[in-house]
């Protein structure tokens, strides 16, 4: 009884440039999770191996930066620390996710060249492996979240469980981020400095460190007027619809109709992308 | 030559295939015309980014059964057509089809990670080969015996010297139920009690494989385990037929 369920069979059956073959290589990708569940794993392990406190270092680094800054901009912008504090840890820990997957996501196939050019398995195997890794490391430092709420209470109620769609819908972008990413970097090798630095950037411009809230409402009309500006960076709008759950703040419906239309037109791009130059990865590592 | 309708058929199946590589950090200035040498596939530079013709019109048909040794120079496309036949490269120009759970072992090192155990290692390899977990925690004591590592298996692989890791990759490989099996060359590295074990294993997996594809340089092993063979010169096939007479030629040539 020969499955379909295996990468050589399936990759193979469907090829050529047609959406059939693109979305196969999702599907059949999908398919082995047992094996990119495992790597995905073993990443993690990996990086932390010989340490004796392991893959709690992720938390630990996570809670000292959180602090550090969090005590240091709450003195610079003058504001309560049990009010700045739990939002850039917050913050900090969604960014954790979106920049791993774009910066590891613009490397995912030239990371993977060995692979890819001796097993043959989908090309989405990567990709799952690299974002399934951001969410494990996700996980560890919701740890320091949940110690955050111990120490500075939030007024989590019932609404604050659309964290849980929107994680989901970051994970949705995660993946056609790095898909797309990894196709062209993959032959424009320029592309992963650029992206680099686009990611840096956007940290800053970023309501991650600042309270977007707080400039909106700045008495200095110039720096309300400056602040609207920010809405124009898409980040914005995904830390916020996931950040302000977490926190028990109101949900904007604003957030989530941006977020839907990117992840949207993302996969459109990503698909295309995939369907045209799928078996050209293989190529180009 | 009719293509098998049933799904079930393992089969390759290629027409009129071709795998170009474009090399863009080469120079193309320094490649003005067409080079062909002994070595190496075609290098065209007419187009603006060099391309590198490895492989040039491969019809092959290849059934359940096949026993199929690959001989040729260095570079004349011996392992390029094993990633073709893989699916690991899709054809530039004409078809593949490829029909069956293909497993290659092209290089015993790929995939395998220093810092984890040889247990782990085992698990991930076979994972890559296409088996589950179930089946490969099955496996797990055969290869431990084939291998006679004992107690390293749970020492991470960078302990081990270069035959071990041979040893650990070819247990792994040798366990496996492949449809089509593709082998490289290059198993060396082995003391030759170790070897003589090995080759066993080897002709067993083989035979369990449904089909093979073979390449070496070992004319006594390719006769050991193929009946037919492909004689591959510039990306191109040469001859193909039965092994000795493919032998014969290639010789002949070479001398």
């Amino acid at each position: 009884m020969r499955q379909v369920a295996w990468s050589g069979v399936a990759t193979a059956q469907r090829s050529g440039r047609t959406y059939g073959a693109a979305l196969d290589d999702l599907r059949t990708g999908w398919a082995q999770r047992e094996l990119w569940a495992h790597l995905g794993w073993q990443d993690i392990r990996q990086r932390y191996r010989r340490s004796v406190l392991g893959p709690i270092w992720i938390s630990i680094t996570m809670a000292v930066t959180a602090i550090a800054l969090g005590i240091l901009y709450a003195g610079l912008f003058e504001n309560d620390l049990s009010r700045q504090l739990p939002n850039i840890l917050v913050g900090f820990i969604i960014w954790g996710f979106i920049s791993g997957c774009i910066a590891e996501g613009s490397e995912v196939f030239i990371a993977n060249n060995g692979l890819i050019t001796h097993l043959p398995a989908p090309l989405s195997v990567h990709v799952y492996r690299l974002v399934w890794r951001q969410t494990l490391f996700f996980a560890h430092n919701l740890v320091v979240y949940v110690i955050m709420l111990v120490v500075f209470r939030q007024d989590l109620h019932w609404s604050s469980l659309s964290a849980i769609p929107a994680f989901l819908l970051l994970v949705v972008n995660g993946l056609w981020v790095a898909l797309l990413l990894g196709i062209v970097t993959t032959r424009f090798r320029d592309m992963a400095p650029i992206i680099g630095s686009v990611v840096q950037l956007a940290f800053f411009m970023t309501p991650i460190v600042w309270i977007y809230q707080d400039f909106l409402q700045s008495p200095n009309p110039s720096i309300a007027e400056r602040a609207r500006l920010a809405e124009l960076n898409p980040f914005l709008h995904f830390v916020e619809m996931l950040r302000r759950p977490m926190l028990g703040q109101p949900q904007e419906l604003r957030y989530w109709i941006v977020v839907l239309v990117i992840t949207v037109v993302g996969w459109a791009l990503a698909l295309s992308t995939l369907r045209r130059y799928r078996a050209r990865v293989s190529y180009w590592v | 030559m009719t293509v098998s309708s049933d799904d079930l058929q393992v089969s390759i199946t290629t027409k009129d295939a071709c795998v170009d590589f474009p090399i863009f950090d080469a120079k193309s200035r320094s490649l003005k015309k067409t080079v062909m040498g002994v070595v190496g596939g075609n290098i065209d530079s007419g187009a603006r980014v060099p391309i590198i013709e490895a492989l040039r019109g491969i019809t092959l048909q290849l059934e359940h059964g096949a026993r199929v040794g690959l001989v040729g120079h260095n570079g004349a496309g011996k392992s390029t057509l094993l990633r073709l036949l893989a699916g690991i490269y899709e054809p530039t120009r004409g078809t593949a089809a490829i029909r069956g759970r293909v497993a290659p072992v092209f290089d015993l090192g790929v995939g395998m990670d220093p810092e984890i155990s040889g247990l782990d290692n085992i698990m991930i390899r076979g994972l890559f080969l296409g088996m589950t977990r179930k089946q490969m925690e099955q496996r797990v004591d055969d290869i431990a015996d084939f291998t006679e590592l004992g107690d390293f298996l749970d020492m991470p692989l960078r302990t081990y010297s270069t035959g071990m890791r041979v040893r650990l990759a070819l247990g792994v490989v040798t366990s496996i139920d492949p449809e089509i099996l593709l082998l490289d060359e290059g198993i060396g590295a082995v003391d030759a009690a170790f070897l003589e074990k090995s080759r066993r294993r080897l002709s067993e997996l083989v035979e369990r494989s449904g089909l093979l594809v073979f390449a070496s340089h070992s004319d006594e092993f390719l006769r050991e385990l193929c009946d037919t063979a492909i004689w591959m010169e510039h990306g191109q096939i040469k001859q193909h037929g039965a092994i000795d007479d493919v032998l014969r030629s290639y010789k002949g040539h070479a001398g």
